[in-house]
C-alpha cells in the first residue's frame, strides 16, 4: 500500500490485501538498515489468518522516502501518523531489533493491544567501531551488521528458506540504502534512553523472542527490560542468532501465533 | 579494532549450505531422493503453499539436497540465493522467462556457446523475444543496440570459443544507465577465477556440468542473483513488480525485495516450465565444488604449459588464449582474470578442415566430445559440432574458422598431454 504521510511517500506491506475495519491489526517494524520484507513469511501468515497486516518501511528504508528519522521516539510517533492515516488504533506491534525499541516506545506513547519484541536489548549500545564505520559509510559497517546479525553457524549452515544465502541477502539490502541511513539507525538505537520509563507505563502484555546465539542482542541484554515490564514472557530459540525471522522462521511464527490470539479470541 | 571476517572461499566451497544432518548426524550432504514431503497437518500444508512458512512441498520446486547446492553456489558468488536447474540452458531460459514477455528484446554478445546462440537467435524468436547480437570487443556496441523494449544485456565471461573477455564493468555500466540488468554466463571462469557480481553483473548462471562438477557425470545448471538490481525503480519489469494472477496476485518485488527475481523464477519458472535439478545431480555437483579451489589452479597451470607448447609448434597457425599478448583482450584479461583465463582455449591448425580431422583422430589421451570443464582433457572441432548450425557469417563473427580446434585442459600429467598433442600435430601435417 502506497500513500503519503507529511507529504512523503510511504510504503506499507499488507500481504496484498485491502485493510478491513472489522479485523484486528498487527504492525511490523523492521530493524536498522532493513525493510518490511524481513518479516516476509510471518507477516504473510497473519495477513491470511484474520489480521490486517501493516509491515512498514520506515522513512529512508525500502520504498518509503527519506530522510530517516533520527530517534526511536520520532519513529514511534511516525508509526502513529501512519496508523492514523489508515484509521487503525490500538494494534498489536511486532518489532525486530531497532524496531523492537520502536514497538516499546509506541506502546508507551500511544496504545497497543500487545507487543512482541524480537531480538531485543535495552539499553541497545552500538560499538564505537560499528558506529564509526557506519558514519563514514564504509562497507565494514555492512559486514559487521551481516556477520554479527546472524548466529555464528549461519555461513556454514543451511538456510531454512530453500536456495537463499542469508549473508548475501542482508548485504544486498544494506547496499541498497542511501548513505547515512544505517548510521542514523544505529545511532538511534545507541542513543535511546527511555526504555525503562516506557516499560513502566506499559499495561499491555509483551512477548520477547530471543535467539540463544544472538551476538548483537544476547538474551541477557534484555533481562532488565523484561523485569521492568508488568506482563512479559520470554521465548528463547536455541539455534538462532539475531536474524530470528530468517534463521528460525517457523519457530518465530509459532511464538507469535501463540501470543497473538486469533480474531475470535480478542 | 579489526572487524569480523567472512569465511574464506575454500571453507565455503566445503561447508556453505549444509550443517550436519539433524536427523542422522550425516556429515556428507544426504541425498533426499523424494518427490514430495509429508505435511504436519492441513494448516501446515496451506501455509507452505501460501509461502507463510519455510520448507519443501514438492521436489520440482525445492529439495533439501538441491537447496544445499543453491546456497553454496550463492555463497561462492556473493549472491542472495540461487535456483538450480536441469542444465545450463535451462538456467538461461529461466532467467529470460522470468524477466520478460513476448515483445521484448535482448542485446547479446556474438561470442556465445552455440546452444545459447540458437536459443536466442531462433527459438525465442518464435515466442516473440528478439535478440540483437553485438561484438563484445567494444562495450559501446551494447549501447548502440538498445531499444525501448530491451530487457536484458547478456554475454559470457569468457566467450565461446574465441575467449573474448567480457568487459563486465563497462557493459554493466551501460546496462544500468538504461535501467537494465546484465546477465553473464560464468561457466568458463567459475567463482574461483572471477566473481562477476563484484564487477557489476546483476545475474549469472553456470552450466554446472562443466568446472563446478568437474567430473562430467551430470548435466546441471545454476542461476544466481546478486540481489542488487532495483526492479521497481527500473519500471521495466512487470513480471516482478505487478500483481501476478498465477500466484495470489503476488507482487514479487513488494513481497520480497532483494529476492524478487529468484522468488518468481522458483515459484513460476520451476513450477510451470519444470526444468528442475534432480537431488542426485545436486549431490554430484556438490562433490565437485568441494575441490573447486584445488582443481582450478591446476587446470590453469596445465593450460599455460600447453599453450606455451602449442604456440611454438610449426603446425599451428595461431593460438587463441587471453593470457597471450597476441589476444585482443590481453590487457582486459590481466585486469579481470588475475588468477588465470581458465582451461579452455582454441588454436588454428595449418591445413584447415582436413588437418583438423586428422589431428583429432590421432589423439589418444584427449577425448573427442562436446563438453568442456572435465577433469579429463577434451577436444572438439566447433565448426562441425557445437557451432554447426551457425552460418559462415555467424561463425566468422564468433571467431571460428574451419581449422579451429578447441581444447579443454584437464588434470592429467601435463607432460602426457603435451606428448599426445605433439604426436597428433605431427600426424596432421604429414
Amino acid at each position: 500500500m502506497n500513500f503519503k504521510v507529511a507529504g512523503k511517500p510511504v510504503f506499507v506491506y499488507t500481504a496484498a490485501r485491502a485493510l478491513d475495519p472489522g479485523k484486528p491489526a498487527l504492525v511490523f517494524v523492521h530493524g536498522a538498515g532493513l525493510d518490511h520484507s524481513v518479516f516476509g513469511l510471518q507477516s504473510r501468515y497473519f495477513g491470511y489468518h484474520g489480521w490486517n497486516v501493516l509491515a512498514l518501511d520506515l522513512p529512508g528504508h525500502g520504498r518509503s522516502e527519506g530522510p530517516p528519522i533520527p530517534s526511536i521516539e520520532g519513529m514511534a510517533d511516525w508509526v502513529r501518523e501512519v496508523l492514523e492515516h489508515v484509521k487503525i488504533r490500538k494494534p498489536g506491534v511486532i518489532g525486530h531489533s531497532m524496531g523492537s525499541l520502536v514497538a516499546l516506545e509506541y506502546a508507551a506513547r500511544h496504545a497497543a493491544e500487545r507487543i512482541a519484541l524480537i531480538g531485543t536489548a535495552y539499553p541497545m549500545p552500538v560499538s564505537e567501531a560499528f558506529l564509526e564505520a557506519a558514519r563514514k559509510n564504509q562497507h565494514a559497517a555492512f559486514d559487521m551488521e551481516t556477520i554479527w546479525g546472524h548466529a555464528p553457524q549461519v555461513p556454514l549452515g543451511g538456510n531454512p528458506n530453500p536456495g537463499m544465502w542469508m549473508y548475501g541477502d542482508t548485504l544486498a539490502r544494506l547496499r541498497r540504502l542511501a548513505p547515512g541511513v544505517l548510521y542514523n539507525d544505529l545511532k538511534a538505537c545507541n542513543d535511546y534512553s527511555g526504555g525503562f520509563e516506557s516499560a513502566a507505563k506499559l499495561q499491555c502484555p509483551a512477548l520477547f523472542i530471543l535467539g540463544r546465539r544472538d551476538v548483537m542482542t544476547p538474551p541477557k541484554a534484555s533481562r532488565g527490560l523484561s523485569q521492568a515490564l508488568k506482563n512479559s514472557e520470554i521465548v528463547t530459540l536455541e539455534s538462532s542468532g539475531h536474524s530470528l525471522m530468517a534463521e528460525a522462521p517457523d519457530a518465530t511464527l509459532d511464538a507469535l501465533i501463540e501470543f497473538f490470539p486469533r480474531r475470535a479470541d480478542l | 579494532m579489526a572487524g569480523p571476517k567472512y569465511p574464506g572461499f575454500d571453507t565455503l566451497a566445503l561447508h556453505a549450505g549444509q550443517s550436519p544432518d539433524a536427523a542422522t548426524g550425516s556429515r556428507a550432504v544426504p541425498i533426499y531422493q523424494t518427490a514430495a514431503y509429508v505435511f504436519r497437518d492441513t494448516e501446515h500444508a496451506a501455509s507452505l503453499f501460501n509461502m507463510e512458512r519455510a520448507g519443501h512441498v514438492y521436489s520440482r520446486i525445492s529439495n533439501p539436497t538441491v537447496a544445499v547446492l543453491e546456497e553454496r553456489v550463492a555463497a561462492l558468488e556473493g549472491g542472495v540465493g540461487a535456483v538450480a536447474t536441469a542444465s545450463g540452458q535451462a538456467a538461461l531460459h529461466l532467467a529470460i522467462a522470468t524477466l520478460m514477455d513476448a515483445g521484448s528484446h535482448i542485446v547479446a554478445s556474438t561470442a556465445l556457446y552455440g546452444g545459447s546462440h540458437n536459443l536466442l537467435a531462433y527459438t525465442l524468436k518464435r515466442f516473440g523475444i528478439e535478440t540483437t547480437f553485438v561484438s563484445p570487443r567494444d562495450p559501446e556496441n551494447f549501447r548502440r543496440a538498445l531499444r525501448g523494449n530491451t530487457r536484458l544485456l547478456f554475454g559470457e565471461t569468457l566467450g565461446n570459443p574465441g575467449l573474448d573477455v567480457l568487459d563486465i564493468p563497462a557493459v554493466a555500466a551501460i546496462a544500468h544507465e538504461a535501467r537494465l540488468p546484465l546477465l553473464v554466463d560464468s561457466t568458463f571462469t567459475t567463482p574461483y577465477l572471477m566473481q562477476p557480481f563484484a564487477l557489476g553483473a546483476d545475474l549469472l548462471y553456470h552450466s554446472a556440468t562443466k568446472f563446478l562438477g568437474g567430473h562430467g557425470v551430470a548435466i546441471a545448471g545454476v542461476l544466481v542473483d546478486a540481489g542488487r538490481f532495483d526492479w521497481e525503480a527500473s519500471g521495466k519489469f512487470a513480471t516482478l513488480t505487478a500483481p501476478y494472477r498465477g500466484f495470489h496476485d503476488m507482487d514479487f518485488e513488494e513481497e520480497s525485495g532483494t529476492r524478487a527475481f529468484l522468488l518468481r523464477a522458483r515459484r513460476e519458472g520451476l513450477r510451470d516450465f519444470g526444468a528442475c535439478m534432480a537431488p542426485m545431480t545436486a549431490f554430484q555437483i556438490l562433490q565437485g565444488i568441494e575441490t573447486l579451489h584445488l582443481r582450478m589452479p591446476r587446470h590453469v597451470e596445465s593450460t599455460r604449459k600447453i599453450v606455451a607448447f602449442i604456440e611454438k609448434h610449426p603446425a599451428v597457425e595461431k593460438v587463441v588464449y587471453p593470457e597471450l599478448p597476441s589476444h585482443p583482450d590481453y590487457e582486459l584479461c590481466r585486469q579481470l582474470l588475475p588468477k588465470g583465463a581458465g582451461a579452455v582455449f582454441s588454436f588454428e591448425i595449418k591445413g584447415g578442415r582436413a588437418s583438423g580431422k586428422t589431428f583429432i583422430e590421432a589423439l589418444r589421451v584427449f577425448s573427442h566430445l562436446a563438453n568442456v570443464g572435465d577433469a579429463k582433457s577434451l577436444v572438439i572441432h566447433p565448426a562441425t559440432t557445437t557451432h554447426y548450425r551457425m552460418s559462415d557469417a555467424d561463425l566468422e563473427r564468433a571467431g571460428i574458422t574451419a581449422g579451429t580446434v578447441r581444447l579443454s585442459i584437464g588434470l592429467e600429467d601435463p607432460q602426457d598431454l603435451i606428448a599426445d598433442l605433439e604426436r597428433a600435430l605431427k600426424a596432421a601435417v604429414k
